[in-house]
Order: structure tokens, then sequence, then C-alpha cells
């Protein structure tokens, strides 16, 4: 597999970044994703994108089974390597379209810390057409729908443990070919899907 | 103005070198996640002393973009040193665009003010941070304050607050006046005036905070709940003023005392400054300001 870096290595982060930083602070909304980076990585190009935008030797990161032939590549890119465990990992890479998730297996930080947590991103299809969920929480005016299809039967229960966490837990990025939305642990799902 | 930075070849992009604005961009992540929570950064050496700013030229650096355009303000003003410098500074390394009108602008840096007019979803503001902790006059260890915010343990705030009502009679304290993000955490708005406490509550903006030389970010999200520490029987008040602003009769403004002579003349007009424009470009005229049309003859 040969996959090549962003064409404008300065300009690409830096949009693929304020994406990420614009979902994470609107958490819920679909945000288009800054920039696009090798589509035919197993992560898919927007997850892969936020990848060589974010990691480099100063950070762990974990892949999820499927997401393993990955590895050489990010490396490659970024200089980061692969931890041995997922609560070693600043980053983790989950493919919910044929792995498990289990967020209690990530860092969570500590108390004096938390912001020493993982920060996991998602492969999804899609980020709208599911079961709707209702999402309350600092970014939020009043509340915001939540529908992304495939998520696990288990999701609202893990995450309502990881908001009962709270400062500690994980941050979700979930990421489709050409979208992301933010989910940080300051979001309270309200309802049950319906 | 350059706008490619061409004239500046050997600098990257909006000047800091990429590895430190990834190190920066990953703290800005956690600090919007946990809101009102001081996430640690290595802040790096800047062209410009510890306490000019140097915390939020590094989180503008991290977050600007070749299609953000670029406001500054100190003290509310445009044209002070410390806004032109910086300004100048992301003009030459990034060629942004650059404005004074609030309105057009998508970044927004800040020395101890928020702007008059509303911020927008699409508008950032970053506050340069000189002290960050509010518990730091409190408490001087770093270990000790950690443990309090990780206990959510604010009593010795309110203790503080408490002593300012048993000197004095009410809350003295009319600057960096603490708040608490998100039901959460205590925090330091950075040295703003109380008058703008308010504002950041709910506001559609995100709001970044970078100290520098106490090397931490932190970060209030849209929409957020931002509330004033107070009592029930002493409940928060915003600075309120007795005059309008000289020049453009604003009653609803943060005014700056201007001294006019040394016979003790002084004049109250607004700390911001494009808010005042605004409003004299508009017709307002305040009691010692004369209409723009006659002032520029």
């Amino acid at each position: 597999m040969s996959l090549t870096g962003f064409s404008n290595p300065v300009l690409d982060q830096q949009a693929a970044f304020r994406s990420v930083m614009q979902a994470l602070a609107e958490p819920g909304r679909i945000v288009p994703a800054g920039a696009l980076a090798g589509g035919a990585s197993p992560l898919g190009p927007v997850a892969r994108a936020i990848a060589l935008s974010l990691l480099d030797f100063e950070v762990q990161f974990h892949l999820s089974p499927g997401l393993i032939a990955a590895e050489e590549d990010i490396t490659f890119q970024t200089g980061s390597r692969r931890a041995a465990r997922p609560d070693e990992a600043e980053f983790a890479f989950v493919d919910l379209t044929r792995d498990a998730l289990d967020l209690a297996s990530f860092a969570q930080g500590t108390p004096e810390y938390p912001d020493r947590s993982t920060t996991v991103i998602l492969k999804v299809e899609s980020l709208a057409g599911g079961p709707a969920h209702s999402l309350a929480g600092p970014g939020i005016p009043g509340t915001r729908e939540l529908a992304i299809p495939g998520l696990p039967a288990d999701f609202v229960a893990q995450w309502a443990a990881n908001a009962a966490r709270f400062p500690l837990g994980v941050d979700l990025i979930f990421a489709t070919r050409e979208a992301v939305i933010g989910l940080p642990r300051s979001t309270r799902i309200l309802t049950e899907a319906r | 103005m350059s706008r490619t930075a061409e004239n500046y070849r050997g600098y990257n992009f909006a000047y800091l070198d990429e590895q430190t604005k990834r190190m920066i961009r990953r703290a800005i992540l956690k600090a919007i996640a946990i809101p009102g929570y001081q996430v640690p950064f290595a802040s790096r050496e800047m062209p410009m002393p510890y306490g000019w700013g140097t915390g939020g030229v590094q989180v503008t650096a991290a977050i600007l973009g070749p299609s953000d355009v670029l406001k500054v303000i100190d003290q509310g003003a445009d044209d002070t040193t410390n806004a032109v410098s910086i300004r100048q500074f992301f003009e030459k390394t990034a060629g942004v665009e650059t404005t004074t009108e609030t309105g057009k602008a998508t970044v927004i840096q800040t020395r101890h003010r928020i702007p008059e007019a509303k911020l927008q979803a699409h508008q950032v503001l970053v506050y340069q941070v000189p002290i960050p902790e509010p518990l730091r006059f409190l408490e001087p260890r770093e270990t000790e304050t950690r443990t309090l915010h990780a206990l959510a343990e604010y009593g010795l705030m309110h203790v503080r607050l408490y002593e300012d009502i048993a000197r004095h009679g009410h809350i003295a304290k009319t600057y960096a006046y603490p708040v608490l993000v998100a039901d959460r955490y205590v925090m330091d708005p950075s040295p703003i005036p109380k008058f703008d406490n308010p504002k950041m509550h709910e506001s559609a903006a995100l709001q970044l905070f970078g100290a520098g030389r106490e090397k931490r970010i932190y970060a209030i999200p849209p929409h957020t709940r931002v509330v004033s520490l107070d009592f029930e029987d002493h409940p928060f008040e915003a600075t309120k003023f007795d005059q309008p602003c000289a020049l453009c009769g604003a009653t609803d403004s943060y005014l700056d005392e201007v001294i006019t002579d040394d016979r003790g003349g002084r004049m109250f007009v607004c700390s911001d400054t494009h808010h005042c424009e605004t409003r004299r470009a508009e017709g307002h005229v305040g009691p010692l300001g004369m209409p723009v049309t006659e002032a520029a003859e």
C-alpha cells in the first residue's frame, strides 16, 4: 500500500484541525472535513487526515483490529508509535463498522490531570439517518439531535458511564469519508433512541 | 501588506513550527472538551516578552488559517501598541487579512476586554492571560490548587469574596472576577472588567484562553453556562456608569477615564474603539463630542 501525505501539509493540517475543533465545540453538529488524505487507507480519508494533523512523535496511538493495516502508514507519516495498550494511547482509531467499542478500556485521565485521556476517532459509514438521540451540554444551545446509524447496542449506556466520570473520560470524533461529528465528554445523551 | 507572507521567507505560516502547532492544537481540543479546566502546554519563547500576550499569540498562531480575518484589541482598542504589533506580526508571518471591525473578524485576539458587539457563531475569541489560576493568590502551591480543582473544592474563593463583604460591604473585585464554567470548574476570565463577565455566558462564539508564561490553555465552548461567583444576599452586579461616553453618548458600554488637563479635568470614553467609531459614524454624539462630519473638517 502506497499512500502520500498532505499535498500542502501546513495548510491542510490547519484545515483538518479547525474542523475537529469546530466539531468538539459544537457537539453533535455535522462539520465538513477541512482536509482529506489518502482515501485508500483503512482509516478512510477523514480519519487519516486527523491522524496526519494531530499525531507526532510525542504521542502514541491505538488501532482497533480492523484497522491494524494502517499502522505502518501512520508511523511513517507522523513518527507516532502504536501503544502497547489502549489506555497508553493519546489517540485511538476504531472501525465501528467492524470492531467492538469499549470506552472504559481507554485512558480516562486523572482527577488532577483529566486531559491525560484518549481521544477516540470512530470510523462510521454515515452521520445521519440512524436512531435519534437528544444531546445537551456545553456547545449546544438547548438540545441537538444525534442520529448516527450503526452505533453499538450498548453505546448509550457506555456514554452515560463516560459522562458520569466527568471531568474524566474520553472524547469521541466520528468520521465518515467527508465529515465529522464531535462528542466531548461534557455532552450528555438525554433520551433513549426513538 | 503581503497576502502570501512571501517576504518572510524562512518562517513557517503564522511563525510557529508545525510540531509546536500540533502540541497546542491537542491542548486546545482537551480544553474545549473540559470547559474551564487549565490544560498544561509546552509554551514556547516568542519574539516578544512574556506578559505581552505570548499565550494568546500562540493560540492564535495554532488556529489561524489563510482565510481567517484577524482583529486584535488591547483594552478594547485596535490602535494601542500591543494590538498594533500583534496584528502586524500576523500580517507579516501569516499574510492574513486583518480588520478593526468586530463583525468582520473570524478570530479576535484580546487583552482584557470583550468587544461590545455581540459575537457570532463563526467567531473565535482568543484571550491573553497573565495568571490563569484563580486560586493562585489564595494557595501558591500548584500541587494544592490542582487538588482543589480535582475535588471542586472552592470554599477558599468564597471566603475571599466574603472577606470583601465583611471589610467593604460589597464584593470589591472589579476585574478578573472568578466564574464557574459549566457548573464544574472555577475559572479566571483573565483581567477583563467584571462588566464583561455576563458576555461570556451562553456566548455564540468559542472562547480560548492562552497563558504563555504560566503555560496553560483553557476554553469555554459556545453556549456554555458561565456564572460569576456571588452570594444569595450579595448577588453579582456588573459595573454601571453614571454617565454616557463623552464622544458617542453610549450608555451601555465600558468606559475609560481620560485625564484632559492638570486641573482635574477628565472625560469618560468607550474603551471599545470600534464600538465608539461605529456609533459616531451613525450620528450619535456625546456631551463632549462633535458630529463626525464636522470633526473631519
